[in-house]
Protein backbone atom coordinates (compact mmCIF):
# COMPACT_ATOMS: atom_id res chain seq x y z
CA UNK A 1 0.00 0.00 0.00
CA UNK A 2 2.64 2.31 1.04
CA UNK A 3 5.06 3.39 -1.97
CA UNK A 4 8.63 2.40 -1.68
CA UNK A 5 10.31 5.14 -0.49
CA UNK A 6 13.93 3.60 -0.26
CA UNK A 7 16.51 5.50 1.62
CA UNK A 8 14.70 8.72 2.50
CA UNK A 9 11.49 6.50 3.96
CA UNK A 10 12.53 8.07 7.58
CA UNK A 11 12.26 11.80 6.38
CA UNK A 12 9.14 11.35 4.39
CA UNK A 13 7.19 9.92 6.86
CA UNK A 14 8.38 11.84 9.44
CA UNK A 15 7.61 14.95 7.31
CA UNK A 16 3.95 13.68 6.67
CA UNK A 17 3.44 12.47 10.53
CA UNK A 18 5.03 15.85 11.72
CA UNK A 19 2.48 18.13 9.45
CA UNK A 20 -0.48 15.73 10.26
CA UNK A 21 0.23 16.14 13.93
CA UNK A 22 0.12 19.55 13.73
CA UNK A 23 -2.68 20.36 11.66
CA UNK A 24 -5.23 17.76 13.61
CA UNK A 25 -4.04 19.67 16.58
CA UNK A 26 -5.03 22.55 14.70
CA UNK A 27 -8.58 21.48 14.16
CA UNK A 28 -8.93 19.68 17.22
CA UNK A 29 -8.31 23.09 19.38
CA UNK A 30 -10.65 25.40 17.11
CA UNK A 31 -13.66 23.08 16.88
CA UNK A 32 -13.40 22.66 20.68
CA UNK A 33 -13.46 25.91 21.47
CA UNK A 34 -15.72 27.10 19.15
CA UNK A 35 -18.37 23.76 20.98
CA UNK A 36 -17.32 25.32 24.67
CA UNK A 37 -17.89 28.85 23.63
CA UNK A 38 -21.29 28.29 21.72
CA UNK A 39 -22.11 26.27 24.70
CA UNK A 40 -21.78 28.87 27.18
CA UNK A 41 -23.31 31.44 25.39
CA UNK A 42 -26.95 29.48 24.96
CA UNK A 43 -26.43 28.55 28.48
CA UNK A 44 -25.67 32.72 29.21
CA UNK A 45 -28.51 33.86 27.25
CA UNK A 46 -31.15 31.62 28.27
CA UNK A 47 -30.20 32.69 31.76
CA UNK A 48 -30.77 36.28 30.71
CA UNK A 49 -34.65 35.14 29.26
CA UNK A 50 -34.95 33.50 32.29
CA UNK B 1 -25.15 45.13 -15.56
CA UNK B 2 -21.66 46.73 -16.27
CA UNK B 3 -18.49 45.54 -14.28
CA UNK B 4 -18.21 49.02 -12.25
CA UNK B 5 -21.67 48.15 -10.93
CA UNK B 6 -20.71 44.83 -9.85
CA UNK B 7 -17.69 45.52 -8.33
CA UNK B 8 -19.65 48.26 -6.17
CA UNK B 9 -22.02 45.72 -5.41
CA UNK B 10 -19.60 43.22 -3.96
CA UNK B 11 -17.79 45.67 -2.62
CA UNK B 12 -20.79 46.84 -0.57
CA UNK B 13 -21.77 42.83 0.21
CA UNK B 14 -17.90 42.90 1.98
CA UNK B 15 -18.32 45.69 4.13
CA UNK B 16 -21.79 44.54 5.50
CA UNK B 17 -19.50 41.07 6.68
CA UNK B 18 -18.37 44.12 9.31
CA UNK B 19 -21.71 43.78 10.98
CA UNK B 20 -21.27 40.84 13.44
CA UNK B 21 -24.96 39.39 12.84
CA UNK B 22 -24.41 39.37 8.45
CA UNK B 23 -21.29 37.83 9.52
CA UNK B 24 -22.82 34.73 11.46
CA UNK B 25 -25.17 34.53 9.34
CA UNK B 26 -23.09 34.43 5.95
CA UNK B 27 -20.43 31.72 7.16
CA UNK B 28 -23.03 29.37 8.66
CA UNK B 29 -23.91 29.10 5.59
CA UNK B 30 -20.78 28.27 3.93
CA UNK B 31 -19.15 26.55 6.74
CA UNK B 32 -20.83 23.03 5.69
CA UNK B 33 -19.41 23.53 1.80
CA UNK B 34 -15.80 24.89 2.95
CA UNK B 35 -15.59 21.88 5.01
CA UNK B 36 -16.67 19.30 2.12
CA UNK B 37 -14.58 21.11 -0.29
CA UNK B 38 -10.98 21.15 2.31
CA UNK B 39 -11.52 17.24 2.75
CA UNK B 40 -11.72 16.61 -0.99
CA UNK B 41 -8.99 19.13 -2.31
CA UNK B 42 -6.58 17.98 0.84
CA UNK B 43 -7.52 14.41 0.18
CA UNK B 44 -7.10 14.11 -3.28
CA UNK B 45 -3.97 16.02 -3.20
CA UNK B 46 -2.07 14.69 -0.87
CA UNK B 47 -3.15 11.13 -1.59
CA UNK B 48 -2.14 11.72 -5.29
CA UNK B 49 1.00 13.42 -4.22
CA UNK B 50 2.08 10.78 -1.73
CA UNK B 51 0.67 7.59 -3.71
CA UNK B 52 0.76 7.82 -6.90
CA UNK B 53 3.89 10.62 -8.27
CA UNK B 54 7.13 9.38 -9.35
CA UNK B 55 10.31 9.75 -7.50
CA UNK B 56 12.46 13.06 -8.48
CA UNK B 57 15.97 11.48 -10.83
CA UNK B 58 17.68 13.80 -8.08
CA UNK B 59 15.44 14.00 -5.08
CA UNK B 60 14.68 10.40 -4.83
CA UNK B 61 10.90 10.52 -2.45
CA UNK B 62 12.01 13.67 -0.54
CA UNK B 63 10.03 15.48 -3.25
CA UNK B 64 6.77 14.04 -2.04
CA UNK B 65 7.44 16.34 0.89
CA UNK B 66 6.70 19.24 -1.87
CA UNK B 67 2.95 18.18 -0.64
CA UNK B 68 3.18 19.64 2.31
CA UNK B 69 6.05 21.98 2.49
CA UNK B 70 4.73 24.49 -0.24
CA UNK B 71 1.04 24.99 0.69
CA UNK B 72 1.98 25.21 4.26
CA UNK B 73 4.58 28.16 3.44
CA UNK B 74 2.08 30.08 1.11
CA UNK B 75 -0.59 30.15 3.48
CA UNK B 76 2.00 31.01 6.58
CA UNK B 77 2.76 33.73 4.25
CA UNK B 78 -0.93 34.89 2.53
CA UNK B 79 -2.73 34.48 6.18
CA UNK B 80 0.11 37.03 7.51
CA UNK B 81 -0.84 39.36 4.78
CA UNK B 82 -4.85 38.86 5.74
CA UNK B 83 -3.75 39.47 9.34
CA UNK B 84 -2.07 42.92 8.35
CA UNK B 85 -5.44 43.74 6.28
CA UNK B 86 -7.62 43.21 9.11
CA UNK B 87 -5.65 44.80 11.48
CA UNK B 88 -5.36 47.79 9.57
CA UNK B 89 -8.94 47.96 8.76
CA UNK B 90 -9.25 47.74 12.54
CA UNK B 91 -6.89 51.02 13.07
CA UNK B 92 -8.53 52.70 10.44
CA UNK B 93 -12.32 51.97 10.75
CA UNK B 94 -12.94 50.18 14.35
CA UNK B 95 -14.59 47.60 12.76
CA UNK B 96 -14.38 44.27 15.63
CA UNK B 97 -14.80 41.23 13.07
CA UNK B 98 -11.78 42.59 10.89
CA UNK B 99 -9.55 42.33 14.04
CA UNK B 100 -11.05 39.10 15.45
CA UNK B 101 -10.56 37.23 11.87
CA UNK B 102 -6.93 38.90 12.66
CA UNK B 103 -7.05 36.99 15.92
CA UNK B 104 -8.41 34.06 14.36
CA UNK B 105 -6.02 33.44 11.71
CA UNK B 106 -3.16 33.65 13.76
CA UNK B 107 -3.12 30.24 15.54
CA UNK B 108 -3.72 28.95 11.72
CA UNK B 109 -0.58 30.63 10.14
CA UNK B 110 1.55 29.90 12.97
CA UNK B 111 0.88 26.51 12.53
CA UNK B 112 1.35 26.70 8.75
CA UNK B 113 4.49 28.29 9.81
CA UNK B 114 5.99 25.67 11.82
CA UNK B 115 5.01 22.87 9.24
CA UNK B 116 6.80 25.10 6.32
CA UNK B 117 9.71 25.06 8.65
CA UNK B 118 9.80 21.50 9.98
CA UNK B 119 9.37 19.81 6.66
CA UNK B 120 11.98 22.30 5.50
CA UNK B 121 14.49 21.22 8.27
CA UNK B 122 13.85 17.33 7.28
CA UNK B 123 13.87 17.95 3.34
CA UNK B 124 16.89 19.96 3.77
CA UNK B 125 19.09 17.63 5.73
CA UNK B 126 19.12 14.86 3.08
CA UNK B 127 19.67 17.40 -0.11
CA UNK B 128 21.45 20.05 1.62
CA UNK B 129 23.38 18.24 4.20
CA UNK B 130 22.16 20.16 7.33
CA UNK B 131 18.58 20.71 8.77
CA UNK B 132 19.18 24.34 9.30
CA UNK B 133 21.26 27.17 7.58
CA UNK B 134 21.06 31.14 8.11
CA UNK B 135 19.97 31.39 4.78
CA UNK B 136 17.70 34.52 3.51
CA UNK B 137 14.24 33.23 2.59
CA UNK B 138 14.87 30.53 5.98
CA UNK B 139 15.36 32.93 8.67
CA UNK B 140 12.77 35.64 7.43
CA UNK B 141 10.63 32.42 8.07
CA UNK B 142 12.06 31.94 11.68
CA UNK B 143 11.22 35.78 12.19
CA UNK B 144 7.65 35.08 10.75
CA UNK B 145 6.93 32.43 13.40
CA UNK B 146 8.21 34.48 15.96
CA UNK B 147 5.81 37.30 14.75
CA UNK B 148 3.29 34.98 15.25
CA UNK B 149 4.24 33.55 18.58
CA UNK B 150 4.28 37.48 19.45
CA UNK B 151 1.08 37.96 17.74
CA UNK B 152 -0.84 35.29 20.04
CA UNK B 153 1.01 36.13 23.14
CA UNK B 154 0.63 39.69 23.03
CA UNK B 155 -3.32 38.90 22.89
CA UNK B 156 -3.54 36.57 25.73
CA UNK B 157 -1.10 39.24 28.11
CA UNK B 158 -3.46 42.21 27.63
CA UNK B 159 -7.12 42.01 29.32
CA UNK B 160 -8.96 45.06 27.97
CA UNK B 161 -10.02 43.85 24.15
CA UNK B 162 -9.71 47.51 22.59
CA UNK B 163 -6.27 47.99 23.71
CA UNK B 164 -5.15 44.54 22.74
CA UNK B 165 -6.70 44.82 19.39
CA UNK B 166 -4.61 48.14 18.77
CA UNK B 167 -1.30 47.11 20.10
CA UNK B 168 -1.54 43.60 18.07
CA UNK B 169 -2.67 45.40 15.21
CA UNK B 170 0.43 47.31 15.31
CA UNK B 171 2.25 44.66 15.98
CA UNK B 172 0.80 42.47 12.95
CA UNK B 173 1.42 46.33 10.29
CA UNK B 174 5.57 45.88 11.54
CA UNK B 175 5.85 42.49 11.07
CA UNK B 176 4.43 42.82 7.45
CA UNK B 177 7.47 43.59 6.67
CA UNK B 178 8.99 39.95 7.51
CA UNK B 179 6.02 38.49 5.61
CA UNK B 180 6.89 39.85 2.23
CA UNK B 181 11.18 39.01 2.82
CA UNK B 182 9.52 35.54 3.01
CA UNK B 183 8.09 35.57 -0.05
CA UNK B 184 10.34 37.66 -1.55
CA UNK B 185 13.76 37.30 -0.92
CA UNK B 186 14.74 34.33 -3.09
CA UNK B 187 14.13 36.89 -5.38
CA UNK B 188 16.97 39.08 -4.35
CA UNK B 189 18.89 37.53 -2.51
CA UNK B 190 21.01 35.10 -4.17
CA UNK B 191 23.35 33.88 -1.75
CA UNK B 192 21.21 31.49 0.24
CA UNK B 193 20.59 27.50 -0.12
CA UNK B 194 16.62 27.63 -0.98
CA UNK B 195 15.94 27.54 -4.42
CA UNK B 196 14.04 29.39 -6.21
CA UNK B 197 10.08 30.20 -6.57
CA UNK B 198 8.54 26.64 -7.21
CA UNK B 199 5.41 27.88 -8.98
CA UNK B 200 5.42 31.23 -10.66
CA UNK B 201 2.83 32.47 -13.26
CA UNK B 202 3.69 34.92 -16.09
CA UNK B 203 0.40 36.17 -17.78
CA UNK B 204 -1.69 33.58 -16.15
CA UNK B 205 0.50 30.69 -17.88
CA UNK B 206 2.56 28.08 -15.67
CA UNK B 207 6.47 28.48 -16.19
CA UNK B 208 8.52 25.60 -16.25
CA UNK B 209 10.40 25.88 -12.78
CA UNK B 210 8.43 22.25 -11.86
CA UNK B 211 7.00 19.39 -14.11
CA UNK B 212 3.09 18.52 -14.40
CA UNK B 213 4.04 15.40 -12.71
CA UNK B 214 4.48 16.94 -9.61
CA UNK B 215 2.44 20.54 -10.61
CA UNK B 216 -1.12 18.77 -10.97
CA UNK B 217 -1.40 17.22 -6.84
CA UNK B 218 0.90 20.29 -5.54
CA UNK B 219 -2.15 22.43 -6.90
CA UNK B 220 -5.10 20.40 -5.32
CA UNK B 221 -3.11 20.39 -2.74
CA UNK B 222 -2.07 24.19 -2.11
CA UNK B 223 -5.76 24.55 -2.74
CA UNK B 224 -6.45 22.05 0.11
CA UNK B 225 -4.43 24.15 2.78
CA UNK B 226 -6.16 27.59 1.82
CA UNK B 227 -9.44 26.21 1.70
CA UNK B 228 -8.60 24.31 5.13
CA UNK B 229 -6.97 28.44 6.18
CA UNK B 230 -10.48 29.92 5.67
CA UNK B 231 -12.47 27.04 7.03
CA UNK B 232 -10.50 27.46 10.55
CA UNK B 233 -10.53 31.58 9.74
CA UNK B 234 -14.37 30.94 9.86
CA UNK B 235 -14.57 28.86 13.13
CA UNK B 236 -12.26 30.56 14.83
CA UNK B 237 -14.27 34.36 13.90
CA UNK B 238 -17.10 32.85 14.91
CA UNK B 239 -15.90 31.64 18.26
CA UNK B 240 -14.55 35.01 18.79
CA UNK B 241 -17.54 36.64 17.95
CA UNK B 242 -19.69 34.36 20.45
CA UNK B 243 -17.00 34.87 22.98
CA UNK B 244 -17.16 38.86 23.09
CA UNK B 245 -20.93 38.35 23.39
CA UNK B 246 -20.68 36.18 26.01
CA UNK B 247 -18.17 38.82 27.78
CA UNK B 248 -20.88 41.29 27.29
CA UNK B 249 -23.53 39.61 29.17
CA UNK B 250 -21.85 38.28 32.04
CA UNK B 251 -20.72 41.91 32.39
CA UNK B 252 -24.37 43.11 32.08
CA UNK B 253 -25.03 39.98 35.02
CA UNK B 254 -22.37 41.46 37.50
CA UNK B 255 -23.99 44.61 37.01
CA UNK B 256 -27.18 44.31 38.33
Amino acid sequence: MIPDLGKYAVEVMGAYGMSFLALVLVCFVYIRRSRSVKRALIAAEAGKGA
Amino acid sequence: MNSTSTTKRLWDAFWQLANPKVFMGWSGRWLPWLVGLTVLFLASGLIWGFFFTPDDMRQGSTVKIIYLHVPAALIAINGYLLMFVGSLVWLIRRQHVSVLAAKAAAPVGMTMTLIALGTGAIWGQPMWGTYWVWDPRLTSFLILFLFYAGYIALWAAIDDDDTAADLTSILALVGLVFALLSRYAVLFWNQGLHQGTTVTFVDGAKQENISNVFFKPLLLSMVGFGLLFLTLLLIGTRSELRARRLKVLEARERMQ
